[in-house]
């Protein structure tokens, strides 16, 4: 039950992968950038969630996925031309698809009208039907020519002369399915049937176990030793069965063979029938000649290995040719995917601890050795610097091992930009680049709803309607573009597009309307186009169903920012929009920091630092009992002593001997941590202090520093707060003792 | 897994015994990973008087209890003579501040006795029981509540 | 002594429900994920029975049955394809490439384990 439960997880796993790859085969046909390979893959990806399905009894989604592979395969075969609208039926059914697969595995209803809806539209473009296939097949169902196609050159070389094959008895099958006192069988293989690797012995065995069993051999079709080819065959063979027998598992037995021998099934004869004109032999010279005959066989597969060029059977030109296409496609399929393995991510973050270990270990012994003096020429000192290149490439290839191309949320994007566009009623065409782009694992799993929210707003409140833009001299469809880039240690995402860009002057009413910012406040433009991430700011007049689920752009930053990143956004009027998330490669590591506080080393991520600066004593205020502010710019922004908040002390340290870190928090607000002092910026590898701990108040995680200390990495949003919170506390105290 | 042992009275336990203040304490050594010498800790925000900070063992970051802290005792001032014992339950890795191992020693699950009910309630909800062993009295802690059970909501989460 | 099955399929799924029926039958169990890796493969075991698939990517079925029947060293081992029952023209294509017998997916475990044993005894 288990091996099943997890077997089918593997299922839905491959799912995921047929189904991406599905995707992109059919958006590089819409591209016309698709070959037969192409085409052959597609249709293999539907074939195989229908196989898996079919194992697991998913029969909604193997009736849906046999439509759909039907007419790929007309596709496939030529008897369905590919055109636009038939490559958009493909997705859209390559959508209903998706959708089955997930609710095959998260449960829930599916819309069976919209199934039936595309599996009528499938079977409408004539390549579907359950009996097109049929239809479609070139060869003609009758036996008797393959019969004859079979027993073709050693046939004729070696005059060996076929029995015809009666087949009124091997058709009357479904009559003749009862009991039978005794069967009569007269079998003789022909060399096709050792070709295969089959072998009639094994075949008397098996037919032995169904009754009690009488066999002669005619051994009359042996030629002179001379004569006889090694792969030849010259026996035949009558048997009778004898006991309650199912004709059915009668045939089965000879169910593989049935086109490689002369077979007869005699089932009207009651009682047991010895062949008269024989000389009847007897069991034992029978299992002798048996014995003779597997000897010859095992000659027979000795054989080619003797002889140096061995006897190749001339292959049928159909089965040549098919051979030949798959080859033929392999060479024109451009990069070979590399060999890979599937590993435990558990002992990937296992390995990847380890480095950093050995990372910090190394650069103890460095500082050990420069320490005890040693010049740094010697063959220690070029050694050590050695072992720290080493280390470096190490640590830079285990993280690679977590890293992944984007493509698959690159790929969900474009059924995004297909229901969209749907929604909206604009043309819409999705436009990637950097696909092979390689982001850690988790990074990619939290990018989805960030770039969904992205697309989805850059066609809804991006792109204009198809009027506007051929208004506007622009073409009908409107593009959006997704680029991923490697760009100085982290990875850029652009998602853009060509629409009217940021009405400004809309958005700073708006931005007032809700108290985002004063009426008379003076904004750059690319303050304002800021502002459409600012909490409550929602630009549309009347929300749609596309973009208006309830989350903005602000939900969108926050969660970027979650992950170390960056969103910003420029736009020109006329010209279209572009967002640009900047990322770090891997959530293992982080830029940070490194600061002093009240004896204790911290680090702050550096994503959510604006900048710091000296605090002179003209810029801070007092607020009221304890609050302080800073000045900066003419802006009041609060002064949050970060000791006094982790309780590394009680006394707030002196603003003028201390360093301010100008932070930006989740809601946009700006706030100065206090800090003793700066040690430098560092790259640091992330632990987790839940593991052997348990959550932390004002404490992301931590790291190792150099010399091997822990230090805990800062979290900035519950440290501004947790001093508000602090502050509302005193006010309420206040206000109680002045009660 | 340790439960399965402490049911059978015949058993052999492998016990690691140390010091904490004039005190002996003892520790199933299946769930010792390590002894190490006192390094500094780098103190949590906000983290319980037992709490001594976390430190980096191999590359995984873990707590330091202060043992005699959490008994209710005095807390310890640290010093190089003093001793981590690391230790493993269920999934989590921490860190015993004691004095001094003094001792391994091997002893039949039947002379495990009681918990005299004079120890104070705190110290007797960490122990499971006293060993006695050459006029030595050793108590053997109940790891699983010195590294679960909270105080004020605060500490040791599973 | 244990039958050794290779199985050659590009699905995962497939090829994990073979190895659980095979090995609940006693029978060890080597795998490829497709028809050029199964050649490779069979540079380095002896198979009693293979089991493939027909679709599959870079060497389908066809390729490799034809292959393992031109090759000198395992022509005679016994090949069994896997199939959809709807599609009677693909059993045809790969008796004629030289399968021995076949296998209707969704396959039921016993009939499995029975088609093996018709074909290596």
């Amino acid at each position: 039950m288990d091996t099943m439960a997890a077997i089918k997880q593997t299922f839905f796993q491959e799912c995921e992968e047929q189904l991406a790859e599905l995707e992109e085969g059919l958006l590089a046909i819409e591209r016309e950038e698709g070959d037969l390979e192409t085409i052959n893959a597609v249709f293999r990806a539907v074939h195989s969630i229908k196989g898996g399905a079919g194992a697991f009894g998913l029969d909604d989604l193997v009736r849906f996925a046999h439509t759909f592979e039907t007419t790929l395969d007309g596709m496939r075969s030529g008897k369905l031309e590919i055109t636009p609208q038939i490559v958009k039926l493909m997705l859209r059914s390559a959508d209903i698809l998706s959708d089955l697969v997930r609710i095959s595995r998260d449960g829930g209803e599916m819309d069976a009208g919209r199934v039936a809806q595309m599996t009528d539209e499938l079977a409408r473009t004539g390549g579907a039907g359950p009996v097109a296939p049929a239809a479609a097949a070139p060869q003609p169902p009758a036996f008797e020519p393959l019969a004859a196609g079979e027993a073709e050159p050693q046939v004729d070389e070696f005059g060996f002369a076929p029995v015809q094959i009666s087949f009124d008895t091997l058709i009357a099958d479904d009559e003749a399915a009862g009991i039978r006192q005794a069967v009569h069988i007269r079998f003789t293989p022909k060399p096709e049937l050792y070709a295969k690797a089959n072998d009639a012995l094994r075949l008397l065995r098996e037919l032995g176990r169904l009754g009690e069993m009488e066999v002669s051999c005619d051994a009359s079709a042996v030629p002179l030793l001379g004569e006889l080819d090694p792969e030849g065959a010259y026996l035949t063979w009558d048997i009778t069965l004898t006991g309650d027998l199912d004709e059915k598992a009668v045939r089965e037995v000879f169910e593989f063979v049935e086109f490689d021998c002369d077979l007869s099934i005699d089932t009207a004869v009651a009682g047991p029938v010895m062949d008269e004109s024989d000389a009847a032999q007897t069991v034992q010279a029978i299992l002798a000649q048996v014995a003779a005959e597997e000897a010859a066989g095992q000659e027979r597969h000795a054989a080619p290995q003797a002889e140096a060029p061995a006897p190749v059977r001339a292959a049928p030109p159909a089965a040549q040719a098919a051979s030949a296409a798959p080859q033929q496609a392999a060479n024109s399929q451009a990069p070979q995917p590399g060999a890979t393995i599937r590993v435990d991510l558990d002992r990937v973050d296992r390995l990847i601890d380890l480095v950093g270990e050995l990372v910090i270990n190394q650069s103890m012994l460095a500082q050990r050795v420069m320490e005890a003096g040693i010049a740094r020429l010697s063959d220690v000192a070029v050694g050590l610097d050695d072992l720290e290149h080493l280390t470096r490439e190490i640590q830079d290839s285990v993280m690679a091992i977590r890293a992944q191309p984007v493509r698959p949320i690159f790929q969900r994007m474009s059924r995004v930009v297909r229901e969209v566009a749907d929604m909206t009623g604009k043309s819409v065409r999705l436009v990637t680049e950097g696909e092979n782009c390689e982001v850690d694992k988790t990074v990619i799993e939290r990018l989805a709803d960030p770039l969904t929210h992205m697309i989805r707003n850059a066609i809804d409140h991006g792109l204009e309607k198809p009027e506007d833009r051929l208004a506007a001299g622009k073409p009908e469809q409107g593009v959006v573009r997704m680029v991923a880039a490697h760009r100085s240690g982290r990875v850029v995402i652009e998602v853009s597009d060509d629409g009217a860009g940021i009405n400004r002057s809309r958005v700073r009413q708006i931005a007032v309307d809700r108290g985002i910012v004063a009426e008379d406040a003076q904004l750059s433009d690319a303050e304002i186009d800021d502002l459409i991430f600012a909490p409550g700011f929602s630009t549309a007049a009347a929300i749609s169903d596309v973009s208006g689920r309830g989350v903005g752009m602000d939900v969108v930053r926050r969660s970027i920012q979650a992950l170390g990143g960056r969103i910003t956004i420029t736009s020109r009027p006329g010209l279209g929009t572009t967002f640009t998330l900047s990322l770090p490669l891997t959530l293992a590591v982080l830029d940070g920091m490194v600061v002093n506080v009240a004896g204790q080393t911290l680090v702050v991520p550096l994503s959510a630092i604006v900048e710091t600066l000296q605090p002179k004593a003209q810029d801070v205020h007092g607020l009221g009992e304890k609050a302080r502010v800073i000045g900066i710019r003419g802006a009041f922004i609060p002064l949050i002593d970060v000791g006094c908040v982790l309780g590394y002390r009680d006394e707030e340290a002196d603003p003028l001997a201390s360093v301010a870190m100008m932070v930006e928090t989740e809601n946009q607000s700006q706030c100065a941590l206090l800090v003793d002092g700066i040690v430098g910026q560092q790259q640091v590898v992330i632990k987790s202090l839940e593991t052997n701990y348990g959550h932390v108040f004002g404490v992301a995680g931590a790291t190792i520093l150099g010399d091997g200390r822990v230090a805990v990495i800062l979290d900035v949003d519950a440290i501004v707060a947790g001093s508000r919170a602090e502050a509302a506390r005193m006010d309420a105290n206040r206000k109680r003792s002045a009660a | 897994m340790t439960h399965a042992r402490e049911h059978d009275a015949a058993a052999n336990n492998e016990l690691i015994a140390f010091r904490l203040g004039s005190q002996e304490f003892c520790l199933d050594i299946m769930s010792v990973r390590d002894i190490r010498g006192w390094t500094p800790t780098t103190p949590l925000p906000h983290a319980c008087e037992y709490v001594k900070g976390v430190i980096n063992l191999r590359g995984a970051v873990l707590p330091v209890v202060d043992l005699a802290a959490r008994l209710g005792f005095a807390p310890v001032e640290p010093s190089a003579r003093h001793v981590i014992i690391i230790t493993q339950v269920g999934n989590q890795t921490i860190g015993l501040l004691v004095d001094a191992v003094s001792d391994i020693l091997t002893v039949s699950s039947g002379s495990i006795q009681a918990t005299p009910d004079v120890a104070s309630e705190l110290a007797r909800a960490f122990m499971k029981g006293v060993i006695a062993m050459e006029g030595r009295m050793l108590s053997l802690i109940a790891l699983d509540s010195v590294l679960t059970q909270n105080q004020a909501g605060q500490g040791l989460p599973n | 002594m244990a039958k050794t099955i290779l199985t050659v399929d590009d699905s995962r799924t497939i090829r994990e429900m073979l190895k659980a029926a095979l090995m609940d039958a006693g029978m060890e169990v080597v795998q490829a994920e497709d028809g050029v890796h199964g050649l490779e493969v069979l540079e380095t075991c002896e198979p009693d029975v293979i089991i493939t698939d027909i679709n599959m990517p870079r060497m389908d079925g066809f390729g490799f049955i034809e292959a393992v029947r031109g090759s000198g060293r395992h022509r005679a081992i016994p090949i069994l394809v896997l199939t959809t029952e709807s599609v009677d023209d693909k059993k045809d294509r790969a008796r004629r490439a030289g399968a021995s017998g076949w296998i209707i997916k969704p396959f039921d475990p016993v009939k499995l384990v029975t088609a093996i044993n018709r074909v290596a005894a």
